[in-house]
């Protein structure tokens, strides 16, 4: 399976991004061939439907599950529409948050934000 | 003029002062952009309202003709568009009602459709005309109703006091975008000073000539009062801070309608408005 997980450096051990739509790389783990890549998310820097679009990013990798702090419901729904499952991040690292998931210890992220577009 | 009257806080007194500003003009329109809370008509009271809905366009997609090709999703500059399982998908509160996708599309399969997202009121209070956007409960976007009401009330006579919303955000720019002129509210406070500041920043970016009202005001805030000085947009007015003008306000009573002085401090303030902001 391919897991997902928005980060904050373009490195082989990176930490989670507190933000999905907004992280500036993503980290893509393939499980079956063992092999990583992080790529920059190309909705970093979007004025508007950010979350819309790095949903998009996740699912043209053809991720299968997403590990992040938190994601708000309009990339919730593109997520879910293409059943890709949602993990809640535990903070850190992504290595460990890959391994926590392996061992079952991470939970379905159930509750997503209204988005912060226009607020302030 | 047509003068747009705002501030970077609510609860500043834009409406006050916009709302005063228009009585005192008499022949003149306040049109009310503040269309998440617009209040001005509690105030001017408009009577013989007409009301007109605005709508906005949504893409729908004929999933018999769509050929799954992609190039409505990926010309989506406002990223409202999702390509889920071969099929795109239409997110309504980030959609800007372009039409790109109708245009992009090969296979004919993108129409608009209407849908209603808010109202226009217009109505009369004595000589002024009084125009009122309102947003629809639970509506992301308030841009297609601030451009309904400034469209129904810009071709008035006299002088146009649009009543901004709060912010330096897209609302603001757009209901800024039409006027002449712009009138910054500011209360003598810190916060009030930090406000101020970022919409003298908004406003600089389109070079509308500006002025500054000082509302609530006690004893000078000096560090508000080298700002202005410094940044070398004049003080229009000082509107006191009173008993007087807080139990009208508090009652929806028009203060310069209500009590003289407060008509000659809005008189004054429409006189230096036409002799300093001239476009």
């Amino acid at each position: 399976m391919i897991i997902a997980i928005p980060v904050n450096e373009n490195k082989a051990e990176p930490s989670v991004c507190v933000s999905f739509g907004r992280a500036p790389w993503f980290y893509f783990r393939n499980t079956e061939t063992a092999t990583s890549q992080v790529l920059a998310n190309p909705a970093a820097i979007a004025e508007g439907g950010a979350g819309v679009k790095a949903a998009q990013f996740v699912i043209d990798h053809h991720a299968d599950a997403l590990i992040t702090v938190r994601g708000g419901e309009n990339a919730a729904e593109v997520l879910l529409a293409a059943e890709v499952q949602i993990y809640k991040a535990q903070g850190g690292g992504a290595l460990e948050n890959l391994a926590a998931l392996a061992e079952g210890k991470l939970e379905r992220l159930q509750s997503f934000h209204a988005g912060f577009h226009n607020k302030q | 003029m047509k003068v747009a009257v705002l501030s970077g806080k609510g609860g500043t007194g834009k409406t006050f002062v916009s709302v005063n500003l228009a009585a005192a003009a008499q022949n003149a329109t306040y049109i009310d952009c503040d269309v998440e809370e617009p209040n001005g008509s509690l105030f001017l009271k408009p009577e013989n309202v007409t009301v007109t809905t605005v709508h906005t366009l949504l893409p729908a997609f004929d999933a018999g003709r769509c050929n799954g090709c992609r190039k409505c999703v990926d010309f989506c500059r406002f990223n409202a568009l999702a390509f889920i399982k071969g099929k795109p998908k239409v997110f309504p509160e980030i959609c800007h009602s372009c039409g790109g996708c109708v245009l992009v599309c090969p296979a004919g399969a993108v129409s608009e459709h209407k849908r209603p997202v808010g109202r226009v009121e217009r109505g009369m209070h004595g000589r002024v005309s009084v125009v009122s956007g309102v947003l629809n409960l639970g509506e992301a976007s308030a841009v297609p109703v601030i451009r309904a009401a400034l469209a129904e009330g810009l071709t008035g006579e006299g002088h146009t006091i649009i009543d901004c919303p709060p912010g330096s955000g897209c609302p603001v720019l757009e209901s800024v975008s039409a006027s002449d002129a712009c009138l910054l509210v500011a209360e003598p406070t810190a916060f009030g000073l930090h406000n101020l500041q970022m919409v003298v920043e908004m406003v600089r970016l389109l070079s509308k000539p500006c002025g500054i009202v000082i509302n609530k005001m006690e004893a000078p805030y000096e560090p508000l009062e080298e700002y202005c000085r410094q940044s070398g947009i004049p003080v229009l007015s000082r509107i006191p801070y009173g008993e007087t003008l807080a139990r009208l306000n508090a009652a929806a009573q028009i203060a310069c309608e209500q009590d003289p002085g407060s008509r000659l401090l809005f008189d004054a303030l429409l006189q230096r408005m036409e002799a300093e902001m001239k476009p």
